[in-house]
């Protein structure tokens, strides 16, 4: 419900959105200004709508790979991930070969890498600093021309199959992981050099956006949102997926509950996934990359709830199949939704210019909120 | 008063160190390619369109079962045969793909029983209306016949012989392995 603006009251209305460069989208916020302090901020989304849950409906489960790319363009390879966990248990025949799980957990730690690099460059941007995106996808292009070799494509991915993966890595991928691994820690010392001391920034983002535990709690935030403000949530460990069990990595947190919090959190995932890459690389076993008994059309039967950790929070999958070819209900809950209902009460008072920093720091993607 | 100038020391240092990685990687090599005039090589497994195998015999492996038309999400494959008379096999007259409406998901693909399509290396599609992308992939496929210096050659059917094996040539592609 969007507030109608009080004649009597010297306020400004302002649209933010639908078509501006820090809402990454097509998300719209009408913003009661007192000058430059906001007064209130409405997110109005919907834009975008795609009826991806409704596609996911009328088609059957492997016509929705396709769509999973289409709602988170950062991370896209978590979502499909997220929906092929979902069918599969619903699958008990199925045996999935342990080099596929594995290579769906490289490839998405991949991705979780990539999809931080470009939040990293988005937010400056945000903020005004155009330098630092050249630097992140210098080294985005390098984890997207390693998932180019093994997905085929270079954003939108379908990689993850009912069963297993589509295609099969060979040595000389694996060696190129592990360089660029390699070469992300050498450079992640330069990114602090470059951004996280700058005065400028940290005058932008330090004491900006304070989400209390209670209130990140209250919303459902989830993801580097609920980990800056110091709760170590994380799907992959509270309900743990795939091979997470068999991989040591930390929940990276902050006590600074601001948007700096958030920012060390993201930079913190970004080693652990390189840790993690890296031990996976090294267990990777040998053998198929698909089970061998996949059923030709898939007829699962009963309900189930399957949440991933995506780049960007808890992303969860309810799919409930009356056992024909399509389900009958998909709901998806995407992180960035929760997360963005913050906002309202974040933001009364703030300073527009704050507004963008806080908006930037919870790494909106707008295609997945409206989905 | 101390804490003040502290700020700005520190504020100052820490611009300095910021400046300091923008010199370093400001005379390093240039890393960006110049798009139209220099092209960055396509990798052998890219996803583009879909198109029929040829073989060394010079056909297509498309037994026209429709596994295709019917693993599509979109509905872009749309494939039309025709059984002549006598005939015990199908022939392929058209395989039409409207690429408009494709998301490469690789259904198609990866259902295929004889793997007779493979994904193309077309990166630099453009056109100028949208039936440019609605691609006869049975005219592509003479076409690349054609390239590859093979003659199109349609398999005779030997009409009285049966269990005959069907004449098919050629390595069957691994689809977008790595």
């Amino acid at each position: 419900m969007i507030q109608k603006p009080d004649p009597t009251q010297e306020t400004l209305v302002l649209n933010m959105g639908p078509q501006h460069p820090s809402t990454h989208g097509v998300l719209r916020v009408v913003l009661h200004c007192d000058g430059e302090y906001v007064l209130d901020a409405e997110p109005v989304i919907g834009y975008g709508h795609r009826m991806h849950e409704l596609i996911g409906e009328v088609r059957d489960h492997r016509g929705f790979y396709a769509n999973v790319g289409r709602m988170d363009y950062g991370g896209a390879l978590s979502f499909g991930h997220g929906h092929i966990l979902a069918v599969e248990r619903m699958l008990p025949d199925l045996e999935v070969p342990e080099r596929a799980e594995y290579l769906r957990v490289i490839t998405t730690e991949l991705n979780r890498v990539a999809s931080h690099l470009l939040w990293f460059g988005a937010f400056l941007l945000d903020l005004g600093a155009f330098t630092p995106i050249l630097y992140s996808f210098d080294d985005r292009e390098a984890i997207l021309d390693l998932l180019e070799h093994v997905t085929g494509a270079r954003l939108t991915f379908s990689y993850m199959r009912v069963g297993g993966v589509c295609a099969d890595v060979d040595k000389d991928w694996c060696d190129g992981v592990l360089a660029f691994v390699k070469r992300m820690r050498d450079r992640i010392p330069m990114y602090h050099k470059l951004v996280s001391g700058n005065i400028i920034f940290r005058k932008r983002v330090e004491d900006v956006g304070l989400i209390t535990r209670d209130m990140a709690l209250k919303y459902g935030c989830t993801g580097p949102v609920i980990r800056g403000s110091g709760i170590p949530y994380d799907v992959r460990r509270s309900e743990p997926y795939s091979i997470y069990p068999e991989l040591d990595f930390d929940i990276p947190t902050s006590e600074r509950c601001d948007c700096m919090g958030r920012y060390d959190v993201r930079w913190a995932e970004i080693e652990q996934s390189l840790r993690i890459i890296e031990q996976a690389i090294a267990k990777l076993p040998e053998g198929p990359v698909m089970a061998e008994k996949v059923p030709k059309v898939i007829k699962a039967k009963g309900e189930v709830y399957q949440a991933v950790e995506a780049a960007r929070g808890s992303l969860g999958y309810y799919i409930a199949c009356d056992g024909s070819t399509s389900p009958y209900r998909m709901k998806i809950r995407v992180p960035s939704y929760s997360n963005l209902s913050i906002l309202k009460e974040l933001t009364r008072g703030i300073l527009l210019s704050d507004l963008v920093a806080v908006m930037g720091s919870f790494d909106l993607v707008i295609p997945e909120i409206d989905r | 008063m101390l804490n003040y100038f502290k700020e700005i020391f520190v504020g100052i240092k820490s611009l300095l160190i910021g400046m300091k990685v923008t010199a370093f990687y400001g005379t390093k090599r240039t890393i960006t390619a110049h798009y139209p005039f220099e092209k960055i090589p396509v990798t052998l497994n890219f996803r583009g369109h879909i198109d029929l195998v040829v073989t060394k015999k010079g056909y297509h492996k498309c037994i026209t079962c429709g596994m295709c038309e019917r693993a599509c999400p979109s509905g872009c494959i749309t494939l039309d045969s025709v059984k002549p008379e006598g005939a015990k096999k199908k022939k392929l007259t058209g395989y039409t793909l409207d690429f408009t409406k494709c998301s490469l998901c690789g259904n198609c693909v990866e259902t295929c029983p004889t793997n007779a399509i493979k994904y193309s290396n077309d990166y630099y599609l453009v056109g100028t209306s949208r039936h440019d992308f609605h691609f006869d992939l049975l005219d592509r496929a003479m076409k690349a016949a054609e390239e590859m210096g093979i003659e199109w050659t349609e398999p005779v059917e030997k009409p009285k012989e049966p269990k005959e094996p069907q004449a098919e040539g050629g390595e069957s592609p691994s689809p977008a392995g790595a």
